[in-house]
C-alpha cells in the first residue's frame, strides 16, 4: 500500500496576545492508504489540531503536509478549499448539520460546488443515504432525527463526494452506547468496502481499537505507536 | 437544492425575527413614502410650471402691487405674446377655515394665457360678461356642493366690505398637477370698487404673467422688462413661473429641508435594524460557516449567502412598506386641506428611491457579517462560542 499523508516535521503553535503556545512539535507521520487510524490523547494534546492540518482546514506554523501527493501546505486558501471538497471527507463530533435542510439538502450541500447536473446528485445522495441506512429518511430534517440518525446523515455527507480519506473528530462522542457502535460498524465497512483511508481522533478506547493502528499524542508530541 | 433555497430558509430560521424585521422595514419604507410624498407634493407646482410663461411682481416683495399702467409697456416687448394680471384677494367664505385660492383676473385674457383649466365655451363666454361672476375648480365646487347660478358671498380682509360672485362657471383640471380648488373672478370687479371706496387703490395689479413664444428666450426678455422700470417707483422682478413658485417654497424650505433630512434618518434607522439583525444571524451561524468552509465553500460563497439573506429581507420589507405606502397615502390625503397640494400622490422617484434605499439597506447591512464571514478561520469557527 502506498502512503496517502505523509507528515514531515511538522509544528504548530498558536498565538495568545504576544505569547507563542506550541500545540505540535515535530511531527513525523505516515499514513498508508485504505488506513484506519486512531488519534489518542488527553484533551489539548493537539489530536484536533493534527487532523486539522492533516485535513486541510488549518495551515502548519512549520513542515509538509503531503496528501495523496499534494503539499497542501503550500496550497492558497482558495485552492486548498477545492482540495478538501473532492479530496477529504468531515465527520465531527455535534454532527454539524444545516438545521433547515433536509437529510438529502445536507447531503447535498457538498455537491453543489460539482458541475454534477440535478440528477447525478439526486444518484450520488441517494446512494450515499442508503449506504448508511437513511435511505427512507431523506425528506426528514436534523431535528426529527435520532443523535446516531444525524451523525449518520453526517457520514453520508463526508462521503458523497467519493472523497479518499475521511476525518473523523470524536465521531461517537455525543452519542450512547448503541449509536456509537453503530457508526463505528459503519466507519468499519467504509474503510473494509469501500477503501476509505479513516483518520479519526478519539477518547474512546473502544472506538479506537475498530482501527488497524493507534497515534497517541501527549503535549504536542506523538509519543507511542501501537498496532 | 440551489443556493437560493438556502438562502431562502436561512432567511426565514427565525420567523419571527425575519417578520419583526421585515415589519420594521416596511414601516420605515412607509414613512419615507409618504414623506417623499409630501416633499414632491410640495415641489409639484414647481414641475407643472410652464416655462412658456414669466412672472412679473414687485422687485421689494410680492406683497406690494404694479401699476396698471405697466401692461401696454410690457405687451410692446420682443417676443411677448400675451399678457394677463390677477390679484390675490383673499378674503373668508363662511370662515376662516375654509381655506383656498381667490383671484382677481383679467377674464378677457387670463384663461388664455392658463390654458390647462377646461370651461366649457359658453360659461366662459358668460363669465366674461358678467362683471360680478366667477368662475371655480370643480374640486372646490364639488366641496362646498356649489354649482352654476349659485351666488358665493366673501368677506374681504386685503380688500374690505362684502362680495357676492354668482357662479358661471365651473372648470375641470388639464393636467394632474392643476389645481382644481381656485375661484377666479373678474380684477375690474375689484378695481371698480376700490376706485370708490379706497381712493389709491385703484389701478393695482398683484402680478403680470406673460406669455412668450420662446422658453429660450426668458432671461433675455426678463432683463428687457426690468429694464423698462428701472430707477421707476415700482421696480420689477419678472422670472419664470417655474422660478417664482420655487420662491414660494423658499419660504417653506426649512420645513421641507427638515423632511427631507428625516426621510434619510429614517434609512439610516432601518439599516440599524436589519444590520442588527444580520450581525445576530451571522454571529449564531458562525459555526455553519465554517462548517460550510470546511465542505469547500469558498469565503464569496459564503459572502453570497449572508448578502443574499440580508437582500431578501430588506426586498419582502420594501415590498410591502411600498405596497401599504399607496393607500396609506390615499387616507392621509384625505386629512389635508383641498388646495394645498394641486397633487398628492406617490410619485414614480418615491418608488425608485423606497426600493433603492431598501436594496442599498440589504447590502450594507450585510457587508459586517460579510467581512466576518471573509476572514474568518475555519478552526476559530468551530471554537465559536455564541
Amino acid at each position: 500500500m502506498t502512503e496517502i499523508i505523509q507528515v514531515r516535521n511538522l509544528y504548530k503553535s498558536y498565538w495568545r496576545d504576544s505569547i507563542e503556545i506550541p500545540v505540535l512539535n515535530n511531527i513525523n507521520l505516515n499514513i498508508k492508504e485504505g488506513e484506519f487510524i486512531a488519534l489518542m490523547g488527553p484533551s489539548g494534546s493537539g489530536k484536533t489540531t493534527l487532523l486539522n492540518l492533516i485535513s486541510g482546514i488549518d495551515k502548519p506554523s512549520r513542515g509538509e503536509i503531503s496528501v495523496n501527493g499534494t503539499d497542501i501546505s503550500k496550497l492558497s486558501e482558495s485552492a486548498l478549499a477545492k482540495w478538501r471538497s473532492s479530496n477529504i471527507g468531515f465527520v465531527f463530533q455535534f454532527y454539524n448539520l444545516i438545521p433547515v435542510l433536509t437529510a438529502y439538502e445536507n447531503v447535498e450541500l457538498p455537491l453543489l460546488l460539482t458541475k454534477l447536473t440535478k440528477a447525478e446528485r439526486r444518484q450520488h445522495v441517494e446512494t450515499a443515504l442508503n449506504i448508511v441506512g437513511l435511505g427512507d429518511r431523506i425528506d426528514h430534517y436534523p431535528k426529527q432525527l435520532s443523535g446516531g440518525q444525524e451523525q449518520r446523515v453526517a457520514i453520508a455527507r463526508a462521503i458523497v463526494t467519493d472523497p479518499i480519506i475521511l476525518v473523523a473528530d470524536e465521531p461517537t462522542g455525543d452519542l450512547d452506547k448503541n449509536s456509537a457502535s453503530e457508526i463505528l460498524t459503519l466507519m468499519e465497512r467504509l474503510n473494509k468496502e469501500f477503501n476509505k483511508t479513516i483518520v479519526m481522533v478519539t477518547h474512546d478506547p473502544h472506538a479506537a481499537s475498530k482501527a488497524h493502528m493507534i497515534r497517541h499524542l501527549e503535549k504536542g508530541d506523538l509519543i507511542l505507536e501501537a498496532v | 437544492m440551489k443556493i437560493l433555497k438556502l438562502i431562502f430558509k436561512n432567511s426565514m430560521r427565525h420567523k419571527l425575527r425575519t417578520s419583526l424585521t421585515v415589519l420594521g422595514i416596511a414601516i420605515a419604507v412607509i414613512a419615507f413614502g409618504v414623506l417623499r410624498t409630501v416633499v414632491t407634493a410640495w415641489y409639484s407646482g414647481v414641475d407643472a410650471a410652464n416655462p412658456n410663461r414669466l412672472i412679473v411682481r414687485q422687485a421689494v416683495s410680492f406683497i406690494f402691487p404694479l401699476p396698471y399702467s405697466y401692461l401696454e409697456k410690457i405687451k410692446q416687448v420682443p417676443g411677448v405674446k400675451q399678457v394677463t394680471y390677477a390679484n390675490w384677494f383673499g378674503g373668508i367664505y363662511i370662515d376662516q377655515s375654509n381655506f383656498f385660492a381667490r383671484y382677481g383676473v383679467d377674464a378677457d385674457t387670463y384663461f388664455n394665457v392658463y390654458n390647462e383649466y377646461n370651461i366649457p365655451p359658453d360659461e366662459l363666454s358668460t363669465f366674461k360678461k358678467e362683471r360680478n361672476s366667477c368662475i371655480l375648480g370643480s374640486d372646490l365646487a364639488k366641496k362646498y356642493h356649489l354649482k352654476i347660478g349659485d351666488v358665493m358671498t366673501l368677506e374681504g380682509d386685503i380688500y374690505p366690505g362684502t362680495w357676492e360672485l354668482a357662479v358661471r362657471g365651473i372648470y375641470t383640471p388639464k393636467y394632474k398637477t392643476t389645481d382644481a380648488m381656485q375661484m377666479f373672478f373678474h380684477w375690474d370687479y375689484i378695481d371698480e370698487r376700490m376706485r370708490v371706496e379706497m381712493p389709491g387703490r385703484e389701478g393695482d395689479v398683484g402680478w403680470y404673467v406673460v406669455l412668450i413664444n420662446n422658453a429660450a428666450n426668458s432671461g433675455s426678455i426678463s432683463n428687457q422688462i426690468d429694464a423698462l422700470f428701472k430707477n421707476s417707483p415700482a421696480e420689477t422682478k419678472t422670472e419664470t413661473e417655474g422660478t417664482f413658485q420655487q420662491g414660494f417654497i423658499q419660504s417653506s424650505s426649512a420645513i421641507i429641508t427638515s423632511m427631507n433630512f428625516i426621510s434619510f434618518v429614517i434609512i439610516g434607522i432601518i439599516m440599524l435594524v436589519l444590520g442588527n439583525t444580520m450581525i445576530m444571524s451571522a454571529r449564531e451561524r458562525t459555526r455553519e460557516y465554517a462548517v460550510l468552509k470546511t465542505l469547500g465553500f469558498s469565503g464569496k460563497h459564503l459572502a453570497g449567502i449572508i448578502m443574499g439573506e440580508s437582500l431578501v429581507i430588506s426586498i419582502l420589507g420594501g415590498l410591502l412598506g411600498l405596497l401599504l405606502t399607496y393607500p396609506i397615502v390615499e387616507g392621509f390625503s384625505q386629512f389635508i386641506p383641498k388646495g394645498m397640494f394641486p397633487v398628492f400622490e406617490v410619485k414614480t422617484i418615491t418608488v425608485v428611491l423606497a426600493v433603492s434605499a431598501a436594496l442599498l439597506v440589504g447590502i450594507i447591512a450585510a457587508l459586517f457579517p460579510m467581512q466576518r464571514a471573509l476572514r474568518m478561520k475555519i478552526v476559530e469557527g468551530f471554537r465559536f462560542v455564541g
